[in-house]
């Protein structure tokens, strides 16, 4: 928040909304408004009465606050000058009447417009919460959890403070201004003319000074960037920068940028507050040129001193939200810059939908098989080449391969996150194509490397494998994965709350949780991702025991990284480059003395045992 | 204010320029302030006593002091923005200089996202609180105690009828302030409930698909969602109440000045330009009141920052230099020993507030020669990287020595020590600039052939040639163009450029792939043979070379000797030796777990049950047999 938004009389919320340091003065423009607001409002449509509502209360609050500055003129002219007590009384009492009408009605606009701004809001974020639901995992993978996050954040909050506050406060300022020029002009056309001079010169003020602030800003963000990711840099690398003792030049760099922002926060901020006075003034000048011409007409007996009264109080009611409106300008910018932003994720095509002729999918044997098939993420690089691969139901295949053969990927395209190039996959003769995805992968069965899991309970967290699963069957699940023991050593057992990042479990008791999700949801085939980083070698044992338990009587793909789940494999799978370069059992393997052989022996490479 | 007096030496240096600041602002307070007057005197004095040059005279005066006014205004706002700024710049200053001079233990204690917090969000709060100190700040009382003057002076009864609405006024704004904090502090938990549903959500993404749980996500979703609408709902309603109540409170003020006044006027009590003057000094004590509420907004944060920041500068290294610290010589031979050292973090989050701060190492002695490889491997969590951190007095021991050619590290120079050790640290953090730059960070000197030498090495030449400009391919921020393997070993190869006597690899390859790996220990073998060297592993793989094998179990040393002699002696070296090559097969683990162990080393594993496999040698040279 900039220092101008100080000057506004509505408290600044927004200031303590925002999460993390705002940059002031920042001005976002929206690359096409008109179009960035005809997608918002379908999300007021519904609230077509009730904003109807909030437009007559403002046109009545505004009214009726036009009647107090006249009001008071009448006073000065008629019943002070006339000395007419009572008829001051009765004059003081309209006037009250006037304003505490006014007033009620401006909550009120405000109580509803502040309903209807969050209700639309939350059917926004539902709607892009859904969306994002039906996005493919391409989307997720290429834009990175930071960045939509807060994109999805930032961009709502902004849709939100410009709604919620500078709608209505727009309105009513601009609806306040005609209001005021048309009583002003009513009243007394010299006077009204003195008025609106000082408006372009206003606007030419502003327009000057902002020009420079906006240069100065953005000066200002660039060398705030530099030098944050200078700290950040500096901060998370500290303990190397230690070890190789560069504390010095580290502190050269820094200082230069710290400087560097210095500088550019002086002048930006300068130049962003010379407004302040400078509208200031006008006030001023505008309180002037009322006083000394009005005064100059009174002598003339063109005016009354009620209507100059009522003229200085009327200024100030123009002025006021004159200051402001550059403001509200600018959060609604920023609005409709969020705007854009958010329906750019709501336009971004969901992932592939099912063909209508999709069949559901009943129960299967679970025979995998993968033909001819080629897959590449980006256009020109081919991540999977021609790939044949057969899984006959109940088999253990192991895929092994260096970083970056292809074995992720081969579960990727199992699991349609990502759909093929050419050739296909089928599970019992069906075409993964033909099915419905959710279908399939309900058939699936997922355990990853890097386990997940949710801020929810243990018991919630197993159950995300099967919704419908009763307790006693979450607990059957999580005994099987010998998850029951350590789980009831929990502070709250099944209860227990899981902390962001599940950072009160270890990793391997992640896994098995992972495992006992996996177990609940009692999948026909299952494909996992053994964990390279090794846990303590008991929990270790563990782990291997659960996963075998799991992987009996289903197909299974595991990305191995075990001796042990190797050799006990059906199949072993060897991928190099996105192609099987030998297939067969690990002693098939061995015996042929080819890749995997090669890729066996480096580990001992040297050393006779 | 507390926070803020902690921070006074900041401000110390920029005092005459805040002085300047408010010496301007009370300029700007009192000219503005008799602008109403000098209205006053127009109507008055020129109007109703029909004296045109009166009006030309004084509106002359006013436009003049206008001016003035704006100047005034401009000088403080620069003069602010300057002892803001400075602050500021001063502020992260210091903090940087603390943050370089903490060690290790204090790096963890405080966590990089929270320091950095301290050096943007947190000086930018504090730079706010001075700089707004010195413009509204001290305006807005100023004016108010002004105008009440002059309300004063202009009709002492008049002005005592506004007394009762003023306090009803500042009471209304207080209870709103007190109010608003809360009410807030609701609608910010609301949202970072939804935010965590979201982001999890984003996170988990491929979870949520593969489970088929967008239903279910969406439901909980717009669960999170209902509750913070409703919140702000209740806020946006309270808040937008705050302008209208306000307004009502000074519109009240001028009905009962109209009112008041005109009848003291009609009784020829007060003139007229006095009731226009005091509904302006009206205006003006209440609007200040109005800026209050936002300000103590930023009063509230602005000490916050200040607290958070002092704590950092409050902090003392956990390791310093002894006053009489000594160099090593400049050819150390570079023998590593530790005696009975036990170690525990200090001060680390959960585990100190519940007094269990554990042991990490616990009696703990082992003794490197000149030239040795020292292998150490165990479980996550045993102690392995903690044990290597203490020979480069990363951390302190805390009890027993740590000795590097017979000197105890307490009583070397840390600058001197860590000239001698090179460490390649378990995360391979690399810094923007060349790769070059990267691989030359810790010796900047050294030469081009050195840089492919230590690259070579570390296996990382091949893969850097084909990088888009070679060794100058600029590494983007924390290295994301580069994978992890890669990373890796161009943090090899900068530990290796450095020469140091004493060489550390943290579990520094666990992103490589086996084959890789297996050069990178050949190449390191012959440049290690005159060096001393300690290798952490997770993979067995790694640690069969070594010429003495370190095996640690939860702090101790379990076992220690060669390959071959713990592969006779040692039961726990077994266990994980045959959990990563495979001795028992699967079926063997399954029926294991009926059996009860009989080993008497054994301890039970956390959840206190016994989980143990005897191990025949069998399925050990079953291994060894696979392989001839």
């Amino acid at each position: 928040m900039s220092a101008q938004t100080s000057t506004q009389t509505t408290p600044d919320v927004r200031a303590s909304m925002q999460r993390g340091p705002a940059m002031p003065g920042k001005i976002e423009k929206a690359q096409a408004p008109k179009q960035a607001l005809a997608r918002l409002l379908p999300y007021l449509a519904p609230y077509k009465a009730g904003l109807t509502g909030v437009l007559a209360l403002v046109v009545v609050y505004t009214v009726l606050g036009l009647f107090g500055p006249y009001l008071m003129g009448r006073a000065i002219d008629v019943f002070i000058a006339g000395k007419d007590a009572a008829g001051l009384g009765r004059v003081a009492l309209l006037m009250l009447g006037a304003y505490a009408f006014s007033n009620l009605f401006q909550v009120a606009a405000n109580w509803l417009m502040a309903r209807i701004s969050q209700r639309a809001l939350q059917v926004l974020r539902r709607d892009l919460f859904q969306h994002l639901q039906s996005l493919s995992l391409r989307y997720f993978d290429t834009h990175g959890a930071g960045e939509l996050m807060s994109r999805l954040t930032n961009d709502t909050d902004a849709i939100n403070q410009a709604v919620s506050q500078n709608v209505t406060a727009l309105l009513a300022s601009v609806l306040s201004m005609v209001g005021i020029l048309i009583a002003m002009f009513v009243l007394d056309v010299w006077l009204a003319l003195a008025t609106l001079l000082v408006v372009p010169i206003m606007l030419l003020f502003t327009e000057y000074v902002a020009r420079y602030t906006r240069k100065g800003f953005r000066d200002l963000q660039r060398s705030m960037g530099r030098s944050n990711a200078v700290m950040e840099e500096a901060i998370s690398g500290q303990k190397v920068i230690k070890a190789f003792r560069r504390n010095d030049s580290v502190l050269a760099t820094f200082r230069e940028q710290n400087e560097a922002v210095y500088k550019a926060g002086v002048y930006a901020n300068s130049y962003a507050l010379i407004l302040m006075p400078l509208t200031n003034v006008l006030g001023n000048f505008f309180m002037i040129v009322l006083a000394g011409l009005g005064g100059w007409l009174a002598l003339r007996g063109l005016v009354t001193i009620g209507m100059i009264a009522t003229f200085i109080s009327y200024g100030q009611g123009f002025i006021q939200p004159l200051r402001q409106l550059a403001n509200m300008y600018n959060a609604i910018q920023a609005a409709l810059a969020g705007s854009e932003r958010v329906f750019e994720i709501i336009d971004t095509p969901a992932e592939q939908p099912d063909t209508p002729e999709a069949q559901p999918l009943t129960t299967i044997r679970g025979d995998v098989r993968f033909e001819d098939v080629s897959f590449s993420y980006a256009p020109g690089t081919p991540i999977i080449k021609n790939m044949t691969l057969e899984a006959k139901a109940g088999q253990t295949i192991a895929l092994v391969g260096p970083t970056g053969a292809g074995k992720t990927t081969i579960v990727n395209l199992l699991t349609r996150f990502y759909e093929i190039d050419s050739g296909r996959i089928t599970i019992d003769g069906q075409d993964l194509q033909s099915l419905r995805k959710a279908d399939l992968r309900r058939k699936l069965g997922l355990v990853l490397q890097d386990t997940f899991l949710f801020s929810d309970t243990v018991m919630a967290n197993i159950r995300y494998g099967r919704l419908g699963a009763s307790d006693e069957e979450v607990i059957r699940a999580a005994e099987m994965a010998d998850a029951d023991h350590f789980i009831r050593l929990l502070p709250h057992g099944y209860q227990t709350m899981l902390s962001e990042r599940a950072g009160n479990l270890s990793q391997g008791q992640r896994q098995l949780l992972s495992i006992a999700r996996a177990i609940l949801a009692d999948p026909a085939i299952l494909i996992l991702d053994e964990a390279t980083s090794s846990v303590d070698t008991r929990t270790e044992v563990r782990i291997q025991q659960a996963l075998l338990r799991l992987r009996r009587g289903r197909t299974s793909f595991v990305i191995a990284h075990r001796l042990s789940t190797i050799r006990d494999a059906d199949k072993v799978v060897v991928i190099d480059n996105g192609q099987i370069v030998e297939q067969g059992t690990h002693q098939q393997l061995l015996d042929a003395r080819g890749f995997y052989h090669h890729l066996y022996l480096s580990q001992f490479k040297g050393k006779a045992i | 204010m507390f926070a803020t007096r902690k921070l006074l030496p900041f401000f110390r240096p920029y005092w005459r320029r805040a002085l300047a600041a408010l010496a301007l602002l009370t300029g700007v307070v009192v000219m503005d302030l008799s602008i109403p007057r000098l209205i006053e005197r127009i109507i008055d004095q020129g109007i109703t006593a029909h004296n045109t040059a009166v009006v030309i005279q004084t509106s002359i005066i006013m436009l003049t002091l206008s001016a003035l006014s704006t100047l005034f205004a401009i000088g403080n706002n620069n003069l602010s923005v300057q002892v803001g700024e400075a602050i500021a710049r001063d502020l992260r200053e210091a903090l940087f200089l603390k943050i370089q001079s903490f060690s290790y233990g204090n790096l963890d204690r405080f966590t990089t996202g929270k320091l950095i917090v301290r050096l943007t969000s947190d000086t930018t709060a504090v730079q706010r609180l001075f700089q707004i100190s010195l413009r509204i700040g001290t305006r807005a009382p100023l004016l108010m105690i002004g105008s009440l003057i002059l309300m004063f002076s202009t009709s002492p009864k008049l002005a005592l009828t506004m007394l009762p609405l003023l306090a009803v006024t500042s009471l209304f704004i207080a209870w709103f302030s007190v109010r608003m904090e809360p009410q807030f502090r609701a609608v910010q938990q609301k949202l970072d409930q939804l935010n965590t549903v979201l982001q999890e959500n984003i996170a988990g993404a491929r979870l949520v698909k593969a489970f088929v749980r967008a239903d279910y996500e969406a439901e909980h979703f717009e669960a999170a969602n209902q509750e913070f609408t409703d919140r702000s709902v209740d806020v946006m309603q309270f808040m937008s109440s705050l302008t209208p109540v306000l307004t009502m409170c000074v519109n009240v003020g001028m009905v009962i000045v109209m009112w008041a006044g005109g009848l003291q006027a009609i009784a020829g009590q007060l003139s007229i330009g006095q009731i226009v003057a005091f509904t302006n000094y009206l205006l003006t004590t209440m609007t200040p009141l109005t800026l209050m509420t936002m300000l103590s907004n930023i009063f509230a944060n602005g000490m916050a920052s200040a607290q958070r920041v002092n704590e950092v500068l409050d902090t003392q290294p956990d390791v310093q230099d002894a006053p009489d610290a000594q160099a090593l010589p400049a050819e150390p031979v570079g023998q590593v020993a530790l005696e009975r050292v036990a170690f525990r973090y200090h001060g680390l989050n959960d585990a100190a507030e519940a007094g269990l701060e554990t042991r990490v190492l616990e009696d703990v002695s082992l003794l490197a020669r000149p030239g040795q490889t020292v292998a150490i491997l165990g479980a996550t969590g045993s102690g392995k990287s903690s044990l290597v951190n203490l020979i480069p007095r990363f951390y302190d021991a805390d009890s027993g020595q740590v000795r590097v050619d017979g000197q105890d590290v307490r009583g070397l120079r840390q600058d001197s020590l860590l000239s001698h050790v090179g460490i390649v640290p378990q995360e391979a953090i690399l810094f923007s600039g060349s790769v070059r730059d990267n691989i030359r960070y810790g010796r900047p000197e050294a030469t081009e052939a050195e840089v492919v030498a230590a690259a070579q090495a570390a296996q990382a030449h091949d893969f850097i040639l084909k990088l888009p400009q070679g060794y100058d391919t600029r590494v983007e921020e924390r290295g994301v163009n580069l994978s992890g393997g890669q990373k890796q070993r161009v943090s090899i190869a900068r530990a290796l450029l450095s020469q140091p006597k004493i060489l550390i690899l943290d579990d520094s390859t666990s992103a490589v792939d086996v084959e890789t790996e297996t050069k990178i220990q050949a190449a390191l073998e012959e440049l290690m043979h005159d060096r001393t060297s300690f290798v952490v592993a997770q993979r067995i793989g790694t640690v069969l070379n070594a010429d003495k094998i370190i095996v640690l179990d939860n702090g101790r040393v379990a076992a220690e000797g060669t390959h071959a002699e713990l592969l006779r002696t040692s039961q726990i070296y077994r266990e994980i030796y045959d959990s990563q090559l495979g001795g028992a097969t699967p079926e063997e683990l399954l029926s294991d777990e009926t059996k009860s162990s009989t080993d008497a080393t054994d301890e039970p594993d956390k959840s206190g049950r016994l989980i143990h496999r005897p191990i025949s040698v069998a399925s050990v040279s079953s291994v060894e047999e696979s392989l001839r």
